[in-house]
C-alpha cells in the first residue's frame, strides 16, 4: 500500500518530513486520521496530541502539538503546529 | 611632531583595538550562521501559511461581517509604525537605515494629514524616533534578554498589537525591518501587517483540485483563525530576518574596523619608525661635529 508523506512544520523549522502510514490529528471538530489517498482537505487543529503510524497498527510516534492546521492535498499531509513536542513513550 | 613615546601608546591603543573589533566580526560571523539558519528554519512555514492563506481568501468575499484584521476598522486615519530594529549598536548602518525607511514613511503620513504612533522592538531605535517625534512611541519591546529569537517571543508581541488594533488604537499597522539578503547587504523593507494584505490575483496555483478541498470548520472560521497567526508569523520572520541582518552587518562593519585599524597601525609604524631614524641621524650629527670642534 501507497505510504503518506506527513510534514510536520512549526514556525521554528521543519521538525518532520517522511513516509507514514497513517496520521491521526487532533482537530477541533474531533480527531481524524489521514491516510495516503485523502481526498484534499483542510482543518484547524486543537492543541492535543498527533499520532504516527508506522505500520497499521504500530505507533511511530506521539507528539504534542499546540494550536495550528493541517492541510491534505495530493502531495500529503501537511500540519502547520504552533508548537510541536514528542512525547516519551 | 609627536614624541615616540606617543607614538609607541598610540600603536599600542589601535592595536588593542584591532584585537577588539576583529573578535566581534568573528562572534558576528559565528551568530550569523545560526541565525541565518533559523530564518531558513522558519521559511517553510511562512510559505505555506502564505499559500493558504491566499487559497482562502479566493474563496471569501469581504463583506462587513468579515473579521476586522482583513477587511480593517473602514478608515486609514491612524497608523501605527512598528519599528524593529537591534537591541546593541555597533552594526554599522544597520538601525540607521532602517529607522530612516519608517520616518520616511511618518513624514509622507503626516504630510497626508494622517495620525502616526511608534511601536518600537529593540531600544536602538528609541533615540532618534523619541527626538523627531515626541510623545508618539506607545509601547517599546525590550528584547534584551532574549538570545534567540522564539516564535513565543513573536506570538507576545503580536498579541499586544491586536489587543490594541480590537481596542481601536489604529487603523493600519506598517512593520519595518531589515530584509537580510547577504552579509554585505540587508534591504530595510516595509511591510503592512494589520490589516492583513491579501493578493487578490493570488494565481490559482493549485488549479481545479482547489475547488473539491473541504474545509472543516467552513473558511471563514479558519480564515478567523488564521488572521492572528498570520501577524504572529510575519513578526516572527522579521524578526528572524532582523537578527540575521544585524549580524551580518555587524560582521561587515567590525570588518571594515580591523582593516581600519591595521592600516592605521602601518601608518603610524612608519611614521614611529621615521621619527627615530630621525632621532639618531640628530645624535650622531651632534657627537660627529662635537669630535671635530676638539
Amino acid at each position: 500500500m501507497a505510504n503518506l508523506h506527513f510534514e510536520l512544520v512549526t514556525p521554528e523549522k521543519l521538525l518532520l518530513s517522511e513516509e507514514v502510514h497513517m496520521v491521526v490529528v487532533p482537530g477541533t471538530e474531533g480527531e481524524f486520521g489521514v491516510l495516503a489517498g485523502h481526498a484534499p482537505f483542510m482543518s484547524v487543529i486543537r492543541s492535543g496530541e498527533l499520532r504516527v503510524y508506522s505500520g497499521p497498527n504500530t505507533v511511530s510516534a506521539r507528539i504534542q502539538v499546540e494550536g495550528g492546521f493541517a492541510e491534505v492535498n495530493e502531495k500529503g499531509l501537511t500540519v502547520l503546529a504552533e508548537a510541536a513536542t514528542e512525547i516519551q513513550a | 611632531m609627536p614624541s615616540l613615546k606617543s607614538l609607541k601608546v598610540r600603536i599600542t591603543s589601535v592595536k588593542s583595538t584591532q584585537k577588539i573589533t576583529k573578535a566581534m566580526k568573528m562572534v558576528a560571523a559565528a551568530k550569523l550562521r545560526r541565525a541565518q539558519q533559523a530564518a531558513e528554519a522558519g521559511r517553510p512555514y511562512a510559505e505555506r501559511l502564505s499559500t493558504v492563506m491566499s487559497s482562502l481568501a479566493s474563496k471569501v468575499t469581504i463583506g462587513p461581517s468579515s473579521p476586522k484584521l482583513l477587511a480593517g476598522t473602514g478608515s486609514d486615519q491612524r497608523h501605527l509604525l512598528v519599528v524593529a530594529t537591534s537591541e546593541r549598536g555597533l552594526a554599522g548602518a544597520f538601525n540607521s537605515n532602517i529607522v530612516k525607511l519608517a520616518r520616511k514613511t511618518a513624514d509622507e503620513l503626516i504630510a497626508q494629514g494622517k495620525d502616526v504612533k511608534f511601536y518600537l522592538i529593540g531600544k536602538k531605535g528609541r533615540a532618534v524616533i523619541a527626538r523627531l517625534y515626541p510623545g508618539k512611541i506607545v509601547h517599546q519591546v525590550d528584547q534584551s534578554h532574549i538570545k534567540n529569537v522564539a516564535f513565543a517571543d513573536a506570538h507576545q508581541v503580536s498579541e499586544d498589537l491586536i489587543r490594541r488594533f480590537d481596542a481601536g488604537e489604529f487603523d493600519i499597522a506598517h512593520l519595518f525591518f531589515a530584509k537580510f539578503q547577504s552579509a554585505l547587504a540587508q534591504i530595510p523593507t516595509e511591510l503592512q501587517i494589520i490589516p492583513v494584505p491579501l493578493a487578490v490575483n493570488a494565481a490559482p496555483a493549485t488549479g481545479g483540485a482547489e475547488a473539491s478541498v473541504e474545509y472543516e470548520p467552513d473558511e471563514e472560521a479558519i480564515l478567523t483563525e488564521l488572521l492572528p497567526r498570520n501577524v504572529a508569523v510575519q513578526l516572527f520572520r522579521a524578526m528572524l530576518e532582523n537578527a540575521a541582518s544585524e549580524q551580518g552587518s555587524r560582521m561587515t562593519a567590525m570588518d571594515n574596523a580591523t582593516r581600519n585599524a591595521g592600516d592605521m597601525i602601518n601608518r603610524l609604524t612608519i611614521q614611529y619608525n621615521r621619527t627615530r631614524q630621525a632621532a639618531i641621524t640628530t645624535e650622531l650629527v651632534e657627537i660627529i661635529s662635537g669630535a671635530e670642534a676638539l
